[in-house]
């Protein structure tokens, strides 16, 4: 059961409300998008569901407790994932080593994740050396590699193929049987493909929050239809 | 040119002096750059990470201090370890235990200076996913440093060859006495005084070796290094 709560939480830069107020009560199973155009809150909301930072205002939690002190239940891809300098599978073993996990624990695990990525033959190979596609597919095993409760990624396949973007929804879709996922991407169609359930932020504001079906058989009005119809 | 033969015979000799005045050289500047590293590789990794009041201030003291003149640093250290100074109990003026200290002083800067700056990139690569993964001062520390070795590495090597290469400081602290604190740079500078020029010109042949050694040493560290490092575009 994961539950994300949002009460009153909104967050500022520069004198400017980035997002909120919003109030929210998620129960997140398979799969969420959060949809909106470029600057409309989706990664600020993101950073915000894993304790990346506090809100100015409100309390973001999870199941009760606070998101930044259970970051450790759950795991975030960044846009842009860091690819450490050491190898394939020294940088997916690398979460597990911030939570102490036995070494014998940690090899079967990573093997694991490394198959799962498809990425067992380029194990020992520097990170630095693999493809586009192939970094973000390590970057998801590393993700994975705790088994979180929920992960949360931040427009993952934004400079990718669609090779390899259909590889990383994927390996998505195997890790919704088994933690929530929520995505930040503003591709409707990947959205379309992978969504259970859908957020739309507008300026900074909530606009939508329902099931994906109802999201896409809908006619919508208003900001979300200029969003949708790409006017803003 | 018979001089420079004689050099080349007393080193295919091994000739007994000038091994021991090598082992000295080698046990003090290597030891000098171990401890160096020891201290001054975490303070340059915590400059590259975190923010505190001061910071700007350190680093610019830090880089200006690589330049620092190794006499200053001798006579800094003969003032702390001389009878009256406040290290004078210790008794280790003219010893070897002295002039590691003298040449940890003069590397200590550059281990800090040059370890921040191939840390600082680690740091703002890896700076959102050790936020995101919970991480420890102490394991961002580890980590940081761990993925900048290369360029600590190249520290390393530049603090050794800085140290193994400078007189000032040895001669100021070590006093250059016969078979105890006589190292290759201050025996060049006696040996020369007094016209034995083919000890000097040996010494000089192993000095230039090891700053090739050195410096071929980097370079290939360097290109190792690249194949870990991410070119984004």
């Amino acid at each position: 059961m994961n539950t994300l709560t949002f009460d009153n939480v909104s967050v500022s830069r520069g004198g400017q409300v980035v997002l909120g107020p919003i109030d929210l009560r998620l129960q997140l199973n398979g799969i969420t998008c959060l949809l909106g155009p470029n600057g409309a809150g989706k990664s600020v909301f993101l950073n915000l569901c894993h304790g990346m930072f506090s809100p100015d205002n409100g309390v973001v939690d999870w199941n009760g407790k606070s998101a930044i002190s259970t970051r450790r239940d759950r795991s975030f891809m960044f846009q842009s994932a860091a690819v450490m300098r050491r190898s394939v599978q020294a940088n997916v073993a690398f979460p597990l080593v911030a939570q102490k996990i036995a070494k014998a624990e940690r090899l079967v695990r990573v093997g694991e994740a490394l198959r799962f990525a498809r990425l067992s033959d380029q194990a020992k190979q520097p990170a630095a050396s693999l493809s586009g596609g192939e970094k973000q597919r390590m970057a998801l095993a590393r993700a994975w590699v705790t088994r979180p409760k929920v992960i949360l990624l931040d427009e993952p396949a934004a400079n990718l193929d669609p090779g390899s973007t259909r590889a990383l929804e994927t390996m998505l879709r195997d890790v919704a049987n088994s933690s929530g996922v929520m995505i930040a991407t503003h591709d409707l169609l990947q959205a379309r493909r992978l969504a259970d359930h859908v957020l739309v932020f507008v300026d900074g504001r909530l606009e939508i929050n329902q099931s994906a079906d109802a999201f896409f058989t809908k006619t919508h009005t208003g900001v979300v239809a200029d969003y949708l119809d790409g006017r803003i | 040119m018979e001089t420079l033969a004689k050099a080349w015979q007393l080193l295919i000799e091994m000739d007994a002096d000038l091994l021991a005045v090598i082992g000295l050289s080698l046990k003090v500047s290597g030891l000098a750059v171990l401890f160096a590293l020891i201290m001054g590789a975490p303070v340059g990794a915590a400059l590259a990470i975190w923010k505190f009041p001061g910071r700007q201030v350190l680093i610019v003291v830090f880089n200006s201090l690589m330049a620092l003149p190794p006499v200053v640093v001798g006579l800094s250290v003969y003032l702390l370890l001389s009878r009256s100074g406040p290290l004078g109990s210790w008794g280790i003026l003219f010893t070897p235990k002295a002039m590691i200290i003298a040449q940890t002083a003069l590397i200590f800067p550059i281990i800090v200076a040059l370890t921040r700056e191939a840390v600082q990139p680690v740091f703002r690569e890896y700076r959102g996913l050790l936020i995101s993964l919970n991480a420890s001062p102490v394991l961002v520390l580890r980590t940081v440093l761990w993925d900048a070795r290369f360029g600590v590495v190249t520290a390393l090597l530049a603090g050794f060859g800085r140290a193994i290469a400078e007189v000032g400081a040895v001669i100021i602290v070590g006093g250059n006495i016969n078979g105890l604190t006589r190292v290759m740079t201050t025996t060049i500078a006696l040996e020369t005084s007094k016209g034995d020029l083919e000890l000097a010109m040996a010494l000089g042949i192993v000095l230039i070796t090891l700053a090739l050694t050195m410096n071929a040493m980097i370079y290939a560290i360097s290109q190792i290094g690249r194949k870990y490092q991410e070119v984004r575009e």
